[in-house]
């Protein structure tokens, strides 16, 4: 199901960087009596109604494609800041209402299953994960549709280079966390969803520096205030796409685990509380 | 990498520290004849609560439940070993009146069964053999407040001396329950009260558990996972004669801890 080839944009997928034989993720043997459920015991046996199986798997092939075209679109709005490119730019503010379809499609599915199959356990969890996933996928479609629309405004003025690739640097972490964690929704892997969750700080540490070194750029040139501007903003997004990274992160674990992580995660975004430095 | 994350573990024993605990077996085996129907089933079940056995057929959630007022002793052929108390009391010491036991115990079954009597004596038919009423007067306050607090007095009031197998499923299945309180039971056991109802006269009869709850320790068999999901606070789930798994039924039913339970409510074995 999941290793199905279909193209959306173009560009490498999630899904087909780990191929997983589907055998493996429904193992026969049941634990002995009385010892708790281990994770790949979450993956059940397969439903009487084969329908309702069908329902869930079309589910995670929906987060899936989805969570495909979120990455894409948020690694190209990034080439277009790049590279200057309005058509690019622009692709991306049109490819974002593809998300927001799929946004719709599974909450209707998510809606339907409720109402008909009135699911328990870990479908239960099953279908509130897509429900929560799909909200930060597409929250994380409008970011990208955002970074793109200041692509298109600043696309005629000159970048600095060591700016631009500071963004660039931090928007690549922000990607591959993303794609991080849409594996390990696929691969049902709570570990390597809480490493994502921890990780988040180093984009928090990112935004910081990149934060200051726009003020000062800022500071030594009025002129530069437009243009930089745009790229904190273009900053802030990528660090809000860490943050819905880190809430599916969050879900994911909620998925496998069943329990919430209570933990307080650790953060390194402080410029909340920044100001001028006063010489 | 240091992967302990503390995570919000559901306080899923904190209702049986906090309740006071009715019914409480111990390692209670159930044999028919040569078939050993429950396995060494050993549970604590809270007063003023509802409790739910779930599991598929032939589980002997229904055996379990009839052991509680020694319904089995009925069966020749069956054979209860270990221990049941009700308030400490030993239910199957052989000095105990087991007439007695079944006025406390009170029980409603599948089928709504009422006797082919009036309304009025079906209710006053349990007070009156076990001498709870002194008078008539007596008898028909006991009368009026079963068959209020099973919800029914409204819809008989005018009408209690037709026959109670005229009424309708739902009423008939109130009627019982009304007849299982008028005799002051404390603990009341139902075997799928609601299978042989429409949905609207299962509204009902839950709406009536959730009310009856405030003063009895109720304990409900049912194939109805939503039901049990809907009415019970507790939750043990039967597979084989066994008890896999029991909790609170809100960590039950989102978080299992045992996988066939959550295989079973899943719908992904039978």
């Amino acid at each position: 199901m999941l290793t199905e080839k279909k193209t959306l944009l173009g560009g490498l997928r999630f899904w087909d960087r780990n191929p997983k034989p589907e055998a493996a993720a429904y193992p026969l043997e049941r634990k002995p009596e009385g010892e708790p459920m281990n994770e790949q015991a979450v993956k059940s046996a397969e439903h009487i109604v084969r329908s309702y199986e069908e329902e869930l798997a079309l589910l995670d092939k929906k987060i899936a494609q989805m969570g495909g075209l979120a990455e894409h679109i948020l690694g190209k709005s990034f080439d277009s800041i790049e590279r200057r490119d309005p058509m690019l730019a622009e692709l991306v503010v049109k490819s974002d209402k593809q998300i927001d379809t799929l946004e719709r499609e599974i909450e209707d599915q998510v809606i339907s299953m409720i109402a008909r199959r009135q699911p328990m356990a870990n479908d239960l969890r099953h279908v509130m994960a897509a429900l929560r996933i799909t909200g930060d996928l597409e929250r994380i479609g409008d970011l990208a549709k955002n970074i793109a629309k200041r692509a298109l405004a600043i696309a005629h003025e000159s970048h600095p280079k060591p700016l631009m690739t500071g963004l660039r640097h931090m928007g690549e972490l922000a990607l591959a966390q993303l794609k991080e964690v849409l594996d390990a929704y696929a691969e049902r892997d709570a570990d390597r969803a809480l490493a994502v969750w921890r990780d988040d700080e180093n984009i928090d540490a990112m935004y910081n520096s990149l934060f200051r070194e726009l003020l000062t750029y800022m500071m030594e040139d009025p002129r530069n205030i437009g243009l930089s501007t745009h790229l904190l903003f273009g900053a802030k997004n990528i660090e809000r796409v860490g943050d819905h990274t880190t809430n599916i992160a969050e879900t994911v674990h909620f998925l496998v685990r069943g329990v919430n992580i209570t933990d307080d995660r650790p953060k390194g975004d402080d410029t909340s509380s920044t100001l001028f430095a006063k010489e | 990498m240091d992967m302990a994350v503390a995570t919000e573990m559901q306080p899923h024993t904190a209702v049986a520290s906090t309740q006071k605990t009715k019914v409480v077996a111990k390692n209670t085996n159930v044999f028919y004849g040569e078939k050993h129907a429950l396995k060494d089933v050993s549970v604590s079940i809270p007063d003023k609560g509802v409790m739910s056995f779930i599991g598929p057929s032939g589980c002997g959630k229904s055996t379990f439940l009839r052991c509680i007022n020694r319904m089995n002793d009925t069966i020749p052929v069956c054979r209860v070993t270990g221990k049941i108390t009700i308030d400490d009391q030993d239910i199957y010491d052989p000095k105990l009146d087991v007439v007695q036991l079944r006025a406390r115990v009170g029980m409603v079954f599948q089928k709504p069964n009422p006797f082919p009597k009036s309304i009025f004596e079906n209710v006053a038919y349990g007070p009156r053999i076990h001498g709870l009423a002194k008078s008539k007067s007596d008898l028909e306050a006991i009368v009026t407040s079963s068959l209020e607090k099973a919800g029914l007095w409204k819809e008989v009031k005018d009408r209690l001396q037709d026959s109670g197998t005229g009424l309708s499923g739902g009423q008939q299945q109130r009627l019982c329950i009304a007849r299982a309180i008028a005799v002051g039971p404390e603990v009341i056991l139902m075997d799928e009260p609601c299978s042989a109802l429409d949905p609207i006269a299962t509204a009902k009869v839950e709406e009536l558990i959730d009310e009856l709850k405030k003063n009895f320790c109720i304990i409900i068999v049912t194939h109805s996972m939503q039901q049990a999901a809907r009415v019970s606070q507790r939750t043990a789930f039967f597979h084989l004669g066994l008890l896999v798994e029991e909790g609170e039924t809100s960590h039950i039913f989102t978080n299992p801890s045992d996988k066939r339970t959550q295989d079973y409510i899943t719908g992904r074995f039978g």
